[in-house]
């Protein structure tokens, strides 16, 4: 009972505000959307039995994808006019990606309700006593193990590519070097010097 | 709690739904109160370590100062700045309050004392710890002012750099207690450090972990020396500038619950949270709440008295520490942790 009134509340939250996402007029207002749609999601994987799932879910996308969103759009100077403008325009672009994809949701739910490959039943570790990050560390760790590396090194490769398209040296600059001021002692920078009358000193 | 309301005579769902509510409203009132209390305390620290004495005129002892001051706010006017984005403005404060109690709900208070007993309890710490940004962000944003947006913009950064060397320090916990669940990370604490003393701390490869968890704690609350987002001589107030009344009193009594669960991880995860500190019979004979509060008033203490002797870093200096130094040997510690688990544990 109270399953079922979760989970028709959080998929009306998640529907509705997936709506609100591209309704909004503000994108400011579209990213809140956004994560309230992540937010419900994370609800219905808990609904599901996939409480790992559901926190990733939340801890990367709500918590690190989503603030990037909102910075991007909040450093942004957008024109609303502008904005509207283009809509009629790319319309039939969009009503295109949607009938595409919603072919490819009845093709995917006929496959699927056809029952062709099985690819439910390839790696299904069904131990219900475990824990679900214990389960899907055994199968992460052992039988998928080459993919997980390579998804690694993927993203590794790419995180360097980031660094060094966007790092650059500016000349001009003196950076703090804090191991030099650590080790800086007080002889290096002051000297105590008894100079006779009239003779003065060297600075 | 459920067992006592079904032996009312409720059907289960009914006493299960009874339960979860005492159970929140036992969580949220005391520390409602001991947020108060708490900023009383922060104050009479920061006073008796600058020789001064502190508010001492409302109640005894001034003891009363926090219910004052929480007065005088609520019967403020609240004045939203007329360029000011009306919707997300006044949800920002509203977001930062509840973020700040809804992570209670995994913490254990003793054996089996917790409201959500969840497998993931440290992943939900940290997920919940993630939204607490939005709180600022957006305050921030939609105030239409200058300095708030600053504030904002170096107050998310911040989180984010150090919520991801916390994930790291958390994982070398989860590691040697082999578990997510809070209760469980505690109980794995018994009789750890040295063979008697009941906490991860005293583990020689935990102890580092446990120092930048501290620290990164600190930055994660932006308290000082990492109160950038507030920092009065560039930004005025910080993202807090334009609020007033509840709002601000919303900011304010949010910004405490969190110090005070940065401090209560310190010691659930590091320092045996409910356990007595040394693995000794006659000791647990005091409850194990009673532990929990003394290490987490030890753990304030430190934060105010960090907050009254050291100085506000830079921002550059911030960035560099997060990302520079905790991340890296966060980093090298989980091999460390995990290298040496395998030979010792799991070969």
């Amino acid at each position: 009972m109270i399953q079922l009134f979760a989970f028709y509340l959080f998929a009306t939250i998640v529907i509705a505000s997936a709506a609100m996402v591209i309704f909004a007029r503000n994108p400011v207002h579209s990213v809140m959307w956004l994560i309230l749609a992540f937010f419900n999601a994370a609800g219905l994987m808990l609904l599901a039995g996939a409480e790992f799932i559901a926190m990733l879910l939340i801890i990367v996308y709500v918590g690190a994808v989503a603030v990037l969103f909102l910075f991007v759009v909040m450093m942004l100077d957008i024109d609303f006019a502008e904005l509207r403008a283009g809509f009629v325009r790319y319309l039939p672009l969009g009503a295109l990606v949607a009938v595409i994809l919603a072919a490819e949701l009845v093709f995917a739910l006929g496959a699927w309700s056809a029952g062709g490959i099985d690819l439910a039943a390839r790696a299904a570790p069904a131990t219900p006593d475990k824990s679900n990050i214990q389960q899907i560390g055994e199968l992460l760790y052992t039988r998928y193990i080459f993919l997980f590396e390579a998804a690694g090194i993927v993203l590794l490769v790419a995180m360097i590519g980031a660094i060094v398209l966007t790092h650059r040296t500016r000349g001009g600059v003196r950076p703090q070097k804090i191991a030099d001021q650590v080790r800086r002692r007080p002889q290096d920078a002051t000297r105590l010097v008894d100079p006779g009358v009239g003779q003065g000193m060297e600075l | 709690m459920t067992e006592f309301f079904q032996s009312l005579g409720m059907s289960y769902d009914w006493a299960w739904g009874v339960a979860t509510v005492c159970g929140i409203l036992l969580i949220a009132l005391p520390l409602m109160l001991a947020v108060a209390m708490i900023i009383y305390a922060d104050r009479k620290i920061w006073a008796a370590m600058a020789l001064r004495r502190g508010p001492n005129v409302v109640g005894p002892f001034g003891l009363l100062q926090s219910f004052a001051d929480g007065l005088k706010v609520f019967l403020q006017e609240t004045i939203i700045p007329s360029g000011a984005n009306r919707g997300l403005f006044l949800i920002a404060p509203i977001i930062t309050f509840t973020v700040a109690l809804m992570a209670w709900a995994v913490i254990p208070f003793n054996s089996g004392a917790v409201l959500a007993d969840i497998n993931v309890g440290l992943l939900y710490i940290l997920a919940i710890s993630s939204l607490g940004v939005y709180g600022v962000i957006l305050s921030g944003w939609s105030s239409n002012s200058k300095y708030p947006f600053f504030s904002a913009l170096r107050a998310s950064a911040q989180m984010i750099s150090y919520e991801v060397s916390i994930g790291f320090i958390l994982i070398g916990v989860v590691l040697f207690a082999d578990s997510f669940n809070m209760n469980e990370i505690v109980k794995a604490q018994q009789g750890h450090g040295l063979g008697f003393v009941n906490a991860f701390g005293f583990n020689l490869l935990l102890f580092p972990l446990a120092v930048m968890f501290l620290i990164s704690s600190l930055a994660e609350t932006a308290r000082a020396p990492f109160d950038l987002t507030e920092a009065e001589s560039e930004l005025v107030a910080g993202y807090q500038t334009e609020y007033s009344s509840m709002s601000f009193a919303l900011f304010w009594l949010g910004e405490y619950a969190n110090v005070l669960l940065m401090c209560t991880l310190n010691a659930v995860l590091f320092w045996g949270g409910w356990l007595p500190p040394v693995d000794w019979a006659p000791l647990y004979a005091v409850p194990g709440i009673i532990w929990l509060f003394a290490k987490i008033l030890f753990f304030f203490f430190v934060f105010s008295w960090v907050k009254a002797t050291v100085p506000r870093y830079r921002y550059d200096q911030l960035m560099r520490l997060g990302w520079k130094v905790f991340l890296p040997i966060s980093l090298i510690w989980v091999f460390l942790i995990s290298g040496y688990l395998m030979l010792t544990r799991y070969s």
